[in-house]
């Protein structure tokens, strides 16, 4: 039930391993969902460091309210970013998320074909790189 | 007919040279003579047989032109009008001053935005331009998807051989800074007319929203693919609150049926489809068409499309990239910016560029409990019942005659009628003394709002669930008046102004407003206009919020019955 409603990758070689990497660290934030019993407004956030060190990335994760899981994995050599960062990130993919659900052509669970929030996750993405 | 028209003497086909021609291919099939002369005559339309494309070229002749607009709905995406001033200048066309002005054509990056007026300057000896290509490579720049207008961009190089699907012109000869033409993205009289027509259809009250469902049930008859009408809803909703304001609508209106004329649908909305364009313009065609042409033409008609375009930079980059709004830098922003555009344009879009930045304050504003569609129970009496399709019954009859295409234009004088005697009572008089009025308020509003946003926030959720906030000029302005003498400030608590302002909004009357209004209750109210706004959307943002986590319980309770069935037998046995 865990299928992607949206996955991009950028750079593209190695788009596999992030796959893997995404659908691993799925299990992870079933874990803490469940964990979490109340305070659901959080937003949630994986521990770094969850992979092996010599892969050196971190994969963060973040819940909305109705249980759509956002994973996002970041170069570890990247150290600019922060957890603020991260969080106005997350933000940001909610916000596109809600204005794709205000559209009501779009049905809850299809995949995601808006070319605005393509739009905004390439800028995004680009923005990180 | 090459002869006549001169290209062989040119040694190419320019737009005069095609105008020409096609017009003496009109005169050749009705059975008058190839000559200069015969395309005084009023010719039917030239039937194109080998275009797999069915369009219509329509000719006016000299008598018709002057102050004429040739406007179909559907049509007008499809049709190109030739309007000639001067036949007797038809022997220019053929001289070597012309070659200049038709070799541009065949550069497709110069027109990238022409003005408009090259078209019309009548420095051209009296002959009026009407580029074909250009228009089509115009066409094209609007055209942001790759492949197609690499398509468009072949087609122009072809334009002079081929009828293209060409684009309509709407004549105002007075009008220099001639606004309204060939743009598809450019929603015409007619257009709008029967836009509100079935906006009122779905929702009675032309200031209010249509929910996404309906529009959904609405847009879905129209028989596009569902990816593109969600790229449609995408591009109008402008303020991504899953329901559609009258501009929002008729933006969305209009690129379905551009879409289904074969325009290919844009990244990013035209700057004629914003909304708040479409609410300026929407105004215009509300009163009398004498006063159109004084007032609306000598406004500031250059400076709208400055401001226009200034929004327009603000919108592409908005529409975009509406989420990444940072939420303090960008709001301060584009508070003063539309603070700005709002004391330029025209008076009467004060209110409605305002609330626009109140709701899109109120979007950048709150940590956002984002809306989905609006519930569907309060417009279920606003629905249609699934009738016929209202992709219009004009639109099937592609194959047009020029009596079908008449008997069109009547209908539409009928609903224009219907339309400008419905808005007639906003006197034209009425005008010009609001600026001084509303002009020193807006600011002082626009600054007052943000204090206000957020104390109300809390009291309004309870008590404005089921308000509706009216925009609208007419009624507001008796509203106004009324409310005079009720309210007495903004100490009283928020909720008495916007009882008011319902109950009296119920009643309305063509007044003339009184112009000595005291400012603040204006602002006062105005103000409450907007509180109520903004409690509307973070309602509705919850409401969908919570009818996802209900569809998640759903599937959640969906699951576990299901278990339930398969473990029953085994516990039996």
């Amino acid at each position: 039930q865990n299928y992607p409603l949206y996955i991009r990758s950028i750079p593209t070689e190695n788009e596999l391993k992030f796959h893997y990497t995404v659908h691993t660290s799925l299990d992870v934030v079933d874990e803490k969902i469940s964990a979490m019993g109340k305070a659901l407004v959080d937003q949630r956030e994986l521990y770094l460091g969850l992979l092996y060190p010599t892969e050196d990335y971190k994969v963060y994760g973040y819940v909305t309210n109705s249980k759509v899981k956002f994973v996002m994995v970041v170069d570890s050599s990247n150290t600019a970013l922060r957890d603020n960062e991260i969080r106005s990130m997350f933000r940001k993919l909610h916000n596109s998320y809600t204005d794709i659900m205000c559209n009501p052509f779009y049905n809850p669970g299809d995949r995601i074909h808006s070319r605005a929030f393509d739009n905004m996750v390439n800028s995004m993405m680009m923005q990180v790189c | 007919i090459t002869e006549v028209c001169g290209a062989k003497r040119v040694g190419y086909f320019g737009p005069a040279q095609f105008y020409i021609a096609l017009k003496l291919i009109a005169a050749a099939q009705s059975g008058f003579p190839v000559r200069i002369e015969s395309i005084k005559n009023e010719l039917p339309l030239p039937r194109f047989m080998a275009l797999k494309n069915v369009s219509e070229v329509r000719y006016g002749t000299p008598a018709e032109l002057h102050g004429v607009k040739f406007q179909v709905p559907h049509a007008t995406l499809e049709k190109k009008s030739y309007k000639r001033t001067d036949e007797g200048d038809k022997q220019e066309p053929k001289s070597p001053p012309m070659s200049p002005i038709c070799s541009p054509p065949a550069s497709p990056s110069t027109y990238q935005r022409i003005p408009l007026s090259y078209g019309y300057s009548k420095s051209r000896s009296g002959l009026e331009q009407q580029h074909g290509a250009p228009y089509e490579v115009r066409h094209s720049t609007h055209q942001q998807d790759g492949p197609s207008s690499g398509s468009y961009g072949a087609k122009p190089a072809v334009a002079c051989s081929t009828l293209n699907r060409s684009l309509s012109v709407e004549r105002e000869q007075q009008d220099s800074s001639a606004h309204y033409s060939d743009d598809p993205w450019r929603i015409t009289e007619e257009q709008r007319d029967y836009y509100i027509n079935q906006f009122r259809s779905l929702q009675p009250d032309l200031n209010s929203f249509i929910s996404g469902s309906v529009a959904k049930n609405f847009f879905t008859k129209s028989k596009l693919p569902i990816p593109e009408l969600s790229h449609i809803w995408e591009l109008s909703d402008v303020d991504c609150d899953g329901a559609l304001t009258l501009p929002e609508f008729c933006a969305a209106f209009h690129l379905v049926v551009a879409r289904k004329n074969g325009y290919q649908l844009p990244e990013a909305l035209p700057e004629t489809l914003l909304p708040e364009y479409l609410q300026a313009a929407s105004l215009k065609p509300m009163r009398d068409s004498a006063l159109f042409e004084s007032y609306s033409e000598t406004l500031p008609g250059g400076q709208q499309a400055r401001d226009f375009s200034r929004t327009e930079v603000r919108r592409s980059e908005e529409v975009p990239d509406n989420s990444a709004l940072l939420q303090d830098a960008k709001k301060d922003e584009k508070q003063a910016l539309k603070v700005n555009t709002a004391l330029k344009t025209i008076p009467k879009e004060f209110q409605h560029l305002t609330v626009k930045t109140a709701a899109q304050e109120s979007n950048a504003l709150r940590a956002r409990p984002r809306s989905r569609s609006y519930s569907s129970t309060s417009i279920e009496d606003a629905m249609k019942k699934g009738e016929e399709p209202p992709t219009p019954p004009p639109r099937p009859q592609k194959s047009h005659s020029r009596a079908s295409s008449l008997d069109l234009n009547k209908i539409f004088q009928q609903n224009t009628q219907a339309v400008r005697s419905g808005w007639l009572p906003p006197p034209p008089p009425a005008l010009p003394p609001r600026p001084s009025v509303s002009q020193t308020e807006q600011v002082s509003e626009v600054e007052l709002h943000p204090q206000m946003n957020r104390p109300p926030s809390q009291a309004e959720e309870n008590s404005s669930a089921k308000k509706e906030v009216v925009l609208s000029q007419p009624p507001s302005k008796p509203a106004r008046r009324k409310l005079r003498t009720e309210v007495q400030g903004l100490e009283t608590p928020e909720l008495s102004p916007t009882i008011n302002v319902t109950s009296s909004l119920t009643a309305v009357k063509p007044h003339l407003p009184v112009q000595k209004q005291s400012s603040k209750q204006k602002r006062a109210i105005q103000t409450a206009i907007r509180k109520n706004k903004e409690a509307n959307a973070v309602l509705t943002r919850l409401n969908s919020e919570l009818q996802q986590q209900l569809k998640e319980v759903h599937k959640e309770r969906i699951a576990l019955e299901t278990q339930l069935e398969q473990l029953r037998p085994v516990t039996v046995l």
